[in-house]
């Protein structure tokens, strides 16, 4: 009993991670039509660049807020430098220009922080809590704390604020969002921010358990785009349930079946939602009118 | 010797019936326009025809067969084809080659053949590329043959389309739109490719917004208004029947 | 024999592969040579399934692995030749990319890049895994072709790194021809249509689910002897073959030559293959690199730069 109960708390933690990972995938694909594979990468950029500026010297805190506004400005640079310039091309162009930018990115990084694995002190300490008869971190608490707080807060945003619900006309209809006025390329600048600082978030906070190196980005790309697609894409309720239902089963499948091919789960996962249920949990089914 | 029936087609679109209970049938050799106001449903009709839409309910009967919902290809081998009010044409080819895709049937299903350029292949090539220039020069377009697609003019594409159509050797064609975007004398020119064709035995589906082309050449004339039948007759009376004038008029009362 | 443009591309390739050699300073230009073939032969078949049916695969490396460590093992494990081995690698990769094509080529765009990518992360997975077998990431050793051997009992005595060349050479070549062979051919012309508008080209009666599924298996087939070729004549091979990198090297390469073109296929190969080469620091910014080059094409040269030069030169000529 309390060996399933360690799967899945260990579960529901990186869950945590891919909610919000896919939560990024959700707010630029609806922005933009477009599936980012970058956001992998800002992930990684969160904890490494965070490490950087902790090795600096800065405090942990400073550090964690340099590290995302830094990331959301570079998300909004791989808008403007390669992705505006390629708007309407087809998608196999559009997949290739995000794939190309995310392996720019993970290039960068090798250079800059070199192949090595990095890690900075967990937020509240390292003592494991015990909570019937299983384990967790503290840090583990951060990160599912911080990622339903930032689902709160951008339901918040979506729904309470004028420029929030601009975000989402705009992602609905944006030839309409323009004609009321809506500054649409303010919006999508808004969203590539959004979305690279969720996911660099992501990274601050799971960093001190996973640790982080110039080459994690990719792993979290797919689980992200796995569960966005297992919640239906597009669909930020469904980010935050795929998220969590995929690291449940991945906990599951590290614990009962193999450690080795947990990652496999992700796939799996992608596979089947892809043939059983391709508009995911949440989403529509759509008709391509001729 | 009815070649097309259409029964009780149906379909909805979130809630909203798009076409509801239509039916009517198409002889061999005779033009049926299906006309009425925008959004009446002509073009859902049309593709639930020829198997782009799954009809929620109905049935279509080609030749005896039902054949509701299948596959585009499929009816393509049964003998049914169309063209597209908005143009599916391959754009980065050239016209030649567009109009030899329409001989894919009688070329095909010979992979390997391909990959090794057998003999015969190489012949099926030549007869599909000597029949696609026949037809190129029965729509005017065979000077424009090495073109690429994407270049032609709208008027021109749609003639293009028609041959394609026509490559299949068809049976049943439906043509949507075939008239718009075009001006007098594309228009006329489309008219009497159309009552040819007709005339060597094909059954013809059109949609049509253009009323003085309908009335000209139409054996039949079915009217939808809001998804649903509301007159179906020869020209003459269609054009006399109060439903119909009420429900163009009730249009362009509404617009103005 | 008529000069169409496929007699040309693959005259000028024959010509090109036997007058190399004069201009070679040193004999290690043979294994660079080899290689760029390998390369070029996996990217034709990217140009097929990619260029001309539009479906993308980021997975292709995959196939890859599975005709590299079909020769690694199947000679070991079966008793079966090198040359029957790389036969059965490329059955099996036929036989893979017909099973998991079939439901996913019914995807589009985003769906069909990942669910490929997917694909070919788990056969990378497998390979890095399976030690038992595979001897896992350490990588394995690959039994001798013996052609060489052969051809040297015969008379024709060429050192190792000159028969890799020619003979990649001359499998490239064959490649190339079948491949232009497809393009001008109904099979090429269907599956150009399918790229161009779907619901057209089924309307005109094409089984565009089956044609996709013969480009994909085709294109399978190509990355699995290419994979065969570049185990048998390293004697060695690791699972980065298989390997999510490799699968993008392989697009990118596609991409910058010209995803459409088979002689582009040829050029993307042979920049990307001889980078490395010549900027011996490369291998440190490779990454970097390859991104750059993938997003900067795909923004100002979308057609790649072969066909944009064809298309300047044709231009100037009216």
């Amino acid at each position: 009993m309390s060996e399933l109960l360690q799967f899945l708390l260990s579960g529901v933690t990186v869950g945590a991670v891919y909610a919000l990972v896919a939560l990024g995938f959700t707010i630029i694909y609806n922005a933009s039509d477009v599936v980012n594979f970058a956001q992998g990468e800002f992930v990684m950029l969160g904890g490494m660049i965070t490490v950087a500026a902790y090795a600096a010297g800065a405090p942990l805190p400073l550090a964690a807020l340099v590290a995302i506004a830094v990331t959301a400005a570079l998300g909004v640079a791989m808008n403007k430098l390669a992705i505006e310039p390629a708007r309407g091309a087809p998608v196999v162009s559009l997949v290739i220009i995000t794939i190309g930018a995310s392996i720019f990115i993970r290039g960068a990084a090798q250079l800059i922080f070199g192949k090595q694995i990095h890690t900075y002190p967990a937020f509240s300490g390292d003592d494991p809590i015990r909570i019937l008869g299983a384990t967790i971190l503290p840090q583990s608490l951060w990160v599912i704390a911080g990622s339903v707080a930032v689902f709160i807060g951008l339901w918040l945003f979506f729904t309470r604020t004028l420029l929030g619900r601009a975000v989402l006309a705009t992602s609905n209809n944006r030839l309409a969002a323009q004609l009321v006025g809506i500054n649409t390329t303010f919006v999508m600048t808004l969203s590539f921010a959004l979305s690279a600082g969720i996911g660099a978030l992501a990274g601050v906070l799971v960093t001190p358990i996973t640790m982080t190196s110039y080459d994690v980005g990719l792993a979290f790309a797919l689980k992200g785009f796995a569960a966005a697609m297992l919640g239906g894409m597009g669909n930020p309720k469904g980010a935050l349930v795929g998220g969590f239902l995929l690291g449940l089963l991945e906990g599951l499948t590290a614990g009962y079946i193999s450690s080795q091919y947990k990652d496999a789960a992700a796939f799996i996962v992608i596979l089947a939602v892809l043939f059983f249920l391709p508009q995911g949990l949440f989403g529509r089914k759509s008709t391509d009118r001729v | 010797m009815t070649l097309l029936s259409i029964e009780g087609l149906g379909i909805s679109f979130g809630g909203l019936k798009a076409v509801n209970d239509v039916s009517f049938s198409v002889k061999p050799g005779e033009i049926v326009s299906v006309i009425g106001p925008n959004g009446a449903g002509k073009t859902t009709l049309f593709n639930m025809i020829s198997g782009v839409y799954q009809p929620g309910s109905g049935k279509v009967i080609l030749n005896g067969e039902d054949v509701t919902a299948m596959s585009p290809h499929l009816l393509a081998r049964r003998g049914m084809c169309r063209t597209f009010q908005n143009l599916q044409v391959f754009q980065s080819m050239t016209v030649l080659e567009n109009t030899i895709a329409g001989y894919h049937l009688q070329e095909s299903g010979h992979v390997l053949s391909d990959l090794l350029n057998l003999p015969a292949s190489r012949r099926r090539a030549r007869e599909a590329e000597a029949g696609a220039r026949e037809l190129l020069k029965r729509v005017g377009l065979e000077r424009a043959a090495e073109r690429e697609a994407g270049s032609l003019s709208y008027g021109s594409l749609k003639r293009l389309e028609i041959a394609r159509a026509m490559a299949l050797k068809p049976k049943v064609l439906l043509l949507d739109e075939p008239a718009a975007g075009c001006n007098a004398v594309e228009t006329e020119e489309i008219d009497h490719l159309i009552a040819e064709i007709a005339a060597s035995g094909v059954a013809i589906l059109l949609v049509e917004h253009d009323m003085k082309m309908v009335m000209r050449i139409s054996n039949h004339i079915v009217v939808l208004d809001h998804g649903e039948k509301i007159a179906e007759g020869d020209p003459a009376s269609v054009s006399q029947n109060p439903a119909v004038i009420a429900a163009y008029l009730g249009a362009e009362n509404a617009a103005g | 024999m008529r000069m169409t443009p496929k007699n040309a591309t693959l005259l000028a390739l024959a010509i090109l592969i036997a007058l190399s050699p004069i201009f070679f300073p040193s004999s290690f230009y043979y294994r660079v040579g080899a290689l760029i073939f390998v390369n070029a032969l996996a990217v034709t078949g990217i140009v097929i399934l990619t260029g001309w049916a539009g479906q993308i695969s980021l997975g292709h490396a995959g196939f890859a692995g599975i005709g590299a460590y079909a020769c690694a093992l199947a000679p070991v494990h079966l008793g079966l030749h090198p040359a029957l081995a790389v036969l059965l690698g490329a059955l099996i990769s036929a036989v893979l990319a017909w099973l998991v094509g079939r439901p996913i080529l019914r995807l589009k765009g985003y769906y069909l890049a990942v669910a490929s990518l997917g694909m070919g992360i788990l056969i990378s997975m497998v390979l890095n895994n399976e030690r038992d077998l595979t001897r896992g990431p350490d990588g394995i050793d690959v039994p001798e072709l013996g052609l060489r051997a052969l051809l040297k009992d015969a008379g024709l005595d060429l050192s190792n790194g000159q028969f890799w060349y020619f003979f990649c050479g001359i499998v490239l070549i064959l490649g190339a021809w079948l491949a232009l062979n497809l393009r001008d051919s109904a099979t090429g012309r269907a599956l150009r249509a399918l790229h161009g508008s779907e619901v057209a080209a089924k309307t005109v009666g094409m089984d565009v689910a089956r044609l996709k599924l013969q480009a994909f298996v085709i294109s399978a087939v190509y990355a699995s002897i290419s994979g065969s070729l570049l185990a048998l004549q390293n004697k060695f091979i690791t699972p980065d073959v298989a390997g999510f990198m490799h699968s993008v090297e392989m697009v990118t390469m596609a991409v910058l030559g010209g995803v459409g073109s088979v002689a582009g296929a040829i050029f993307g190969a042979a920049v990307l293959t001889l980078l490395p080469q010549v900027l011996t620091v490369f291998a440190e910014y490779e990454q970097l690199v390859l991104g750059l080059v993938m997003v900067l094409v795909m923004i100002f040269l979308r057609e790649g730069v072969v066909p944009s030069i064809l298309r300047k030169i044709r231009g100037r000529g009216e």
